[in-house]
Parts: C-alpha cells; structure tokens; sequence
C-alpha cells in the first residue's frame, strides 16, 4: 500500500510539473497550448536515449529541458501569428506528429517496440529508490512552484497576464509581446521536458503510447479545475485529479456488476462531469481568486 | 509639424476606406476629427499609429518616417493612442494597468523575476511612484487597485489615457474619447487634455460629440466616406453646408 501511493505520489507530482507549465502558458498567457504531451514525450525519449548510451541522468534531465524547450521555439513563434483557437489546432496536431514519428522512427526510438530497461532514478538505493525519487520530485515541485510563484508576482508576471488580456492594447503601448511569448513557451515545454525525464526514469519502460493527447487533456483538467492563474491551482488541481482517477479504482468494490473494464471508462466519465461542472458553477476553480 | 501623414489608402477589398488622406499636426496643436460612421476616422487612426497597415501614403513623426514602423515603436518615438472602445488590461488593477505601460521597465526580463536586485526595485518603486501620480491627476487614485475589468466605460477611458502618460507621448491620438461619458466626467476629461496640451503634447481627437470637440480643438477636420470634405477653424467648419449635409443628413 505504501508503495501504491508513493507511486501515485510521483505521478502526481510529475504531472503538477507539467500543469505548472501551461498555468505560465495558459493560465497567465492565455497561450493556448495542447500539445504538452509532445513535450513530455520529448523530454522522456531524449533522457531515456541519452541515458542507455551510458550518459549519467543529471545530465540527460538537464538535456530533456534543453530540447523540450528547443522543440517548443518553432511552435512558440507560430503561436505570433495565429488566435488561441488556431494555436491549439497546431499544438494538438504538432504533438500527434511527435507521436507518430516517434513510432515510425525505429532506428533512433525503436518504434511501438518502445524503449525497455532505461535506468531508475537513484536505482542505487535498491529499494528506497522510490522513495528518494520522491522526496527529489518534492524538491523539485516546490522549487518550480516557488520560481512560477516569483515569476507571477513579478513585472514580468504582470506583462504577461497584459499580454493574455490584450496584445493589441500592449503594443501601443510600446512592448512588443513577440519576445515574451516565446519564451513562455519554452519555459513551459522545459517544464514538460523535465516531467518527461522524471516519467522514462521512473517507470523504466516508455512507448510511443504512453503519449496520446490524453495526457495533455489531464493537465487541462487539473489546471482547470484547480484554477488557471494561480499556483495553488495547478498543484491543487493536479492532487484533485489524481484522487478522482485513482478514487474511482475504488468504487468498483462499492458498484457491483462493473466490471475493470467498464470502470476505466466510468472514470473517465466522471471526470468529464466534474470538468463541466466547474465550467459551470465554477469557472475560477477550486483555488483560483480571480475572475478570468 | 510633429506629425504628417501624406495620402494615407487603406482598402479593405474593394472598399476604400481610407482614400488618400493627408493629415498634418503642429507641436502642441489639438487637431479634432469628425465624421459619419464609417467615415475612415478609426481607420486612419490605426494607419497612423500602426494597428493596420496601409496601402500608400507615407507617416513621418517627429523628424522620423514611421510608414513601415510596428506600433510599439512608434509609440516608443512617443506617438501614443487611445482606443474607440477600450482595451483596458482586465485582470489587472488600474495601478498595474499602467505599469505594464511603463517603459524599460527592467523587472521584465525573465532573469529579473526571479533575482531581484536592489536597483530592479528602486526602477519598479520609481515607476509605482509615477503611476501613483498619474492616477491622481486623473483622479483615479480611489480605484488604484481594482481590477480594470470592473470599472465604467468612463473610468475605463481615463485609465487608458493614464497608461498612455506613463510614456510621456509627445502626441496622444483620442479614439472617441467622450463617448459612453457621463457629461460631469467629460468636462474633467477635456480639463485634463487642456491641461496636458499645456505641458506641450499634441492631440488628434476623434469625436460625435461635437460641442466638446469644438471646445478643445483649435483646427478640426470633417470626414466622409474616407476623404476629407472640409478642414479649420472648427467653428467655421460646422457651418460649412457640405458638412452639415453629410454630417447632419442636411438638417440645419
């Protein structure tokens, strides 16, 4: 059992990582982005790859942000010349086409085979190693939390949140948001890149399956039920999410005559119901403040 | 002449909008614009501080020729605007809203948000401090810190032109200023024009309401279907039979 919610523990606190990312994007930006998984992908195969060449994982994380954040440029300058609506369709498709080529490319990523047997993280400890990946995700969460916190409070933060009310009216006013979204977005995909690597070297076993736009979409779910804008948001959204997916494994023993299968998609639904609900009744969020 | 626009064309298709106008501002001059719907008033304006191109004519500001120029850079040489409706920040406070405006503001580097340094707050306490000023010129002071979402379409007008001042603009382009005012903070917004036209700023002010654009433009400017159908004193203009022809449907 202990092993049971560390394990969903590190999920969660990957996954915060990654809605960390899009409340900077998304949540301050309105930069609309749903293509995180592609990042996330990028970050697991280029960590996963550099580490079975034998590079020791401090460095392939470090190069998982790097080329997350590189892959994100060309995306980060297309989303100056497109409105939200578009960004997301070019987003979407971009991380479909991560996907498929990862699965296509067998000479460098071994195709839908995936790749088997990377590293754990601190396999060192034997069987502590969750544990230490835990407490170092721990760290890491917080420290992004406490940067994305800084960064929101900041004039920076600010002229963000200027640049998702209303680009035009900035720049008449003399700032040019080119700059600003672009980096924004690679700082996100970084996030996303660094989520990636903690995911390859947790579970050890990465396919191009893993990668499907669900993912994205449960990072929307957590930042928007949590609250896009605020930190506590995406982290409160991330644990709330996780509860429901996780909780309704449990109520299968409560509702008889469901069988596994149809609990997978019982699971689903109910997440669907609460991301409308909150549309509804709640469209700030359970932690959020302001009145988008 | 600190601005002059020279036979600015903007077509949208086949429509032209704005056919060859020229427009010409002195230092310290308050130019007023006035026209039907549809006139090319707001068309022209966005030619001439950048939102949208155009299609010929030539725009020189202030000795430099800002024709192929984006709009933060004109505004950057101090030529600065309002919009017809507004585009206030609205998730930011009224204080923010014009310390997004605040130029070089070197807190807004990435680096800068998460390693302040001393002189990086000394920069934002110095602008705080402007802003501060502004809004109390403006007599804005008592909403400093609510959202500008939630203000009136008046109070929205008056953060727009407080964001602008944060520049320190040489010329100000009013986009319908007074409309969706109530007459009481009309009279405190044409004050406070007067009083910024003193200090030496130039005003191009686009307007229906007529009796508050004669009293503060010196030379005033009718527009109709995309060109310019008269030019002066404005008294003299809205006498002008063509004008009141087009502009009052001929009512006298």
């Amino acid at each position: 059992m202990t092993a049971y919610l560390m394990s969903i523990g590190i999920v969660v606190l990957i996954y915060a990582l990654l809605t960390l990312g899009l409340n900077l994007q998304f949540g301050l930006t309105r930069l609309v982005n749903f293509g995180i998984v592609a990042f996330f992908a990028i970050g697991a195969y280029t960590s996963g790859l550099l580490s079975l060449k034998g590079v020791p994982l401090p460095l392939s994380f470090l190069a998982a942000m790097i080329v997350a954040a590189l892959a994100a440029l060309p995306i980060g300058l297309l989303s100056l010349r497109l409105r939200e609506d578009y960004l997301a369709i070019v987003t979407l498709g971009f991380s479909e086409a991560i996907r498929i080529t990862i699965q296509q490319e067998e000479w460098l990523t071994n195709g839908v085979q995936g790749l088997p047997g990377l590293p754990k993280a601190f396999a060192s400890l034997g069987g502590n190693s969750d544990l230490a990946l835990f407490v170092t995700l721990v760290l890491v969460t917080a420290l992004t939390a406490w940067g994305t916190l800084r960064l929101t409070r900041s004039p920076l933060g600010r002229l963000l949140r200027a640049i998702g009310d209303d680009e035009t009216a900035l720049m008449a006013l003399g700032k040019d948001p080119a700059r600003f979204k672009v980096q924004i977005f690679m700082l996100g995909a970084a996030l996303a890149g660094l989520g990636g690597a903690f995911y390859a070297h947790f579970i050890t076993f990465i396919t191009p399956e893993q990668f499907i736009p669900l993912v994205t979409f449960y990072v929307w779910m957590s930042l928007i039920m949590g609250g896009a804008g605020t930190v506590r948001g995406a982290i409160g959204g991330t644990a709330l999410l996780m509860i429901f997916l996780e909780g309704s494994r449990f109520a299968k023993d409560l509702i008889p005559g469901v069988s596994e299968v149809h609990m997978a998609s019982v699971r689903l639904a109910v997440v669907g119901l609460a991301l409308i609900l909150f549309t509804l009744y709640r469209p700030q969020g359970m932690f959020g403040k302001r009145q988008a | 002449m600190i601005l002059e626009a020279r036979d600015i064309t903007r077509r949208f298709g086949g429509f032209t909008a704005v056919d060859k106008v020229s427009v010409s501002l002195a230092k310290q001059e308050i130019l007023g614009i006035a026209g039907t719907n549809g006139a090319g008033k707001s068309t022209l304006f966005a030619a001439i501080a950048g939102q949208q191109g155009s299609d010929g004519g030539s725009i020189m500001f202030d000795g430099h020729d800002i024709t192929k120029l984006p709009p933060y850079k004109r505004a950057h040489l101090g030529l600065v605007r309002t919009f017809q409706i507004p585009r206030e920040f609205k998730s930011l406070t009224v204080h923010e809203n014009l310390l997004a405006a605040a130029p070089n503001l070197r807190g807004e580097r990435l680096l800068s948000s998460f390693f302040r340094t001393p002189s990086l707050s000394r920069n934002e306490r110095e602008l705080s401090e402007k802003a501060d000023k502004i809004l109390a010129f403006l007599n804005l002071s008592r909403v400093r810190d609510t959202l500008a979402g939630g203000l009136s379409g008046g109070q929205k007008k008056l953060v727009e032109l407080g964001r602008v001042l944060m520049l320190d603009p040489k010329c100000i382009l009013l986009d319908e200023p007074f409309a969706g005012v109530n007459p009481v903070l009309i009279d405190e917004l044409c004050a406070r024009v007067r009083e910024l036209h003193a200090q030496g700023i130039s005003f191009i002010v686009i307007e229906h309401h007529l009796q508050a654009l004669q009293a503060l433009a010196g030379r005033m400017i009718v527009m109709d279907r995309g060109a310019i159908l008269a030019e002066g004193d404005p008294r003299e203009v809205m006498k002008d039979p063509r004008v009141q022809e087009a502009y009052m449907g001929g009512v006298a």
